[in-house]
């Protein structure tokens, strides 16, 4: 028997929406669970206080702070290469071999598992240059691992600016290296912003790489070259060793709600630059 | 003008950055791993199934074998709700369901990797166990909680190429008479293809490389899995595993786990830069 296409449509369109609404029906799930049982554990004693028999009572003011450290650090880093990159393929050079070059780079970068980034941490930044399982060798492993998010949406950003602006800065007189900071840089601000919060957000999420660099110590650090444990690691021990499983659950709302915010910070920028473009 | 040369050098210096990067990366992983899979000869190291690292044992087929096993569940879960999320959202979507499907699968992509895995173990392996047998931790349970990971990537690369297809080719279609789910399967998807194989390809690489999810719901097991119910271990959770305590040898062994690991990445990457290039050719001519 074969259907009319009219007949098919609908009931092809009726099976693509059970498998959107069943994405979004996940989220919701994995978000409303954690949510529930995380939030209650969620105390201002459990944020301010430090964690006491490895982790089973006391709360994750050290972690939230070594979290803060790791993914500050890392982002510190990768901005300002990446942004640099982006304005480099985008004003200062024409496409050839050596844009197709670090596009390929930044392409390959943006492939690589975590885990690889852990182990190249770890012989390069723990290891050969001496920083020990450290705050800055997580940081800036994770810099190399965030760096090709920001170089794409500030790259994407900055030719999303229109050619006029470019040329009325020309027309008055301005430099190149003026044209670019003053008026280019300036328009894709919230664009760039928007690269830079979701690589923060990818940070925060990121477990393996920093296991293996940054290591697991509990106790606040106190330099940047002290082991600092993150947030995500922190679940990953609690839950996995059966240390705590409310306070397991409170670090893994803790981790939601901040990547909520992330996604929410991330979009309302994006909003800003389309509306400032468009 | 001599200011504007030294801002250009400068920007270029910085500009190598993520290729510098890369060639360290690269330089590191195999100074680290090369030694050992020589000494133990690539064949034995990639084909026996032998993993004692105490007694000097180095053989990593079975994680292999996990990997692909793995990520081949992953990919067919990830293929089928991916791109049907991404053609809801480019050809069946009013603006204020895509408002609400874009966020969400964004969000998805930016969940910690570990709350997944957290998720598997505590929903998801339980059911398996009681409803299909065996441990419950799992090649299925693996694929599952992977599928779920690489939808965001399958989604928003697909909606990319769908994106591209020209608009003229859409309008054709239905002018000629088409219902709207015959323009998207016969023209809008078979114009997107290159695009779509390398949304999966890059899927498939997102799958191959994840490491603490997989540790939490695979199991771990050292043994070749025979159904889809045998726990197994992965290449990544291999090296995640046993970094914290390995040396000498063992250390090296598991840089020449990541070193297998990457070629498999490098591999996947370059077919899907292949892929998509060459649409782009074709586009242009």
């Amino acid at each position: 028997m074969r259907l009319a296409p009219a007949h098919t449509q609908r009931l092809v369109v009726a099976g693509l929406w059970v498998l959107a609404a069943a994405t979004v029906g996940v989220l919701m799930f994995i978000a409303a669970f954690i949510l529930l049982r995380g939030l209650p554990q969620v105390t201002w004693q459990f944020l301010t206080d430090e964690p006491h028999r490895m982790g089973r009572a006391g709360g994750i003011f050290p972690i939230i702070v070594g979290t803060l450290l790791v993914t500050g650090l890392a982002v510190l880093v990768a901005a300002p290469v990446g942004v640099i990159t982006a304005i480099y393929l985008t004003e200062y050079t024409r496409e050839g071999r050596l844009t197709a070059i670090i596009r390929f780079g930044a392409d390959c970068l943006a492939g690589i598992p975590s885990i690889i980034f852990g182990l190249f941490g770890f012989v390069f930044f723990v290891i050969t240059l001496g920083m020990g399982l450290s705050a800055l060798s997580g940081a800036l492993t994770l810099s190399l691992m965030v760096l090709p998010t920001i170089i794409r949406t500030s790259e994407e950003a900055i030719r999303a600016v229109p050619a006029s602006y470019r040329e009325v800065s020309y027309g008055l007189g301005s430099t190149r290296w003026q044209m670019v900071t003053r008026v280019v840089l300036r328009s894709a601000m919230p664009g760039i912003g928007t690269g830079v919060v979701l690589a923060i957000g990818r940070s925060i999420s990121e477990t393996a790489a920093v296991m293996l660099t940054a290591g697991s110590a509990l106790r606040l650090p106190r330099s940047l070259l002290d082991s600092s444990r993150t947030l995500a690691l922190h679940f990953y021990t609690l839950s996995r060793e059966g240390i705590s499983m409310s306070n397991a659950y409170g670090t893994a709302a803790v981790l939601i709600v901040a990547i909520l915010g992330i996604n929410v910070t991330a979009y309302w920028l994006m909003r800003r630059f389309i509306g400032k473009m468009g | 003008m001599k200011q504007d040369r030294i801002i250009h050098a400068a920007l270029t210096v910085v500009a190598l950055s993520a290729i510098g990067g890369l060639a360290l990366i690269t330089a590191f992983i195999f100074k680290e791993g090369l030694p050992l899979i020589v000494k133990v000869g690539a064949g034995k190291f990639l084909l026996s199934s032998d993993w004692y690292p105490t007694e000097g044992k180095f053989g990593i087929f079975a994680m292999i074998v996990g990997s692909l096993a793995v990520t081949a569940g992953a990919m067919v879960i990830g293929a089928v709700f991916g791109l049907g999320c991404a053609i809801v959202l480019t050809q069946f979507c009013p603006r204020r369901a895509a408002g609400l499907l874009k966020p969400a699968i964004e969000l998805l992509a930016g969940i910690p990797s570990v709350v997944y895995g957290f998720m598997g173990v505590v929903v998801l392996v339980p059911l398996i166990r009681e409803h299909l047998g065996g441990p419950g931790l799992s090649v299925l349970a693996s694929s599952i909680v992977l599928g779920i990971m690489v939808l965001p990537t399958v989604t928003s690369i697909s909606v990319d190429a769908l994106q591209a297809v020209p608009r003229s080719y859409w309008e054709g279609s239905i002018a000629l008479g088409a219902t709207r789910w015959q323009t998207t399967h016969r023209v809008m998807l078979r114009a997107a293809r290159s695009g779509i194989v390398a949304a999966f390809i890059l899927g498939m690489g997102r799958a191959v490389g994840e490491t603490m999810a997989v540790i939490m719901v695979a199991g771990n097991m050292l043994d070749v899995p025979t159904s889809p119910l045998d726990a197994v271990r992965t290449l990544t959770s291999n090296i995640a595993l046993e970094m914290g305590y390995a040396a000498g040898e063992h250390r090296q062994a598991l840089f020449a786990t990541g070193v297998v690991l990457f070629v498999i990445i490098m591999v996947l990457n370059a077919v899907a830069l292949h892929v998509s290039r060459r649409r782009g050719e074709r586009a242009a001519a």
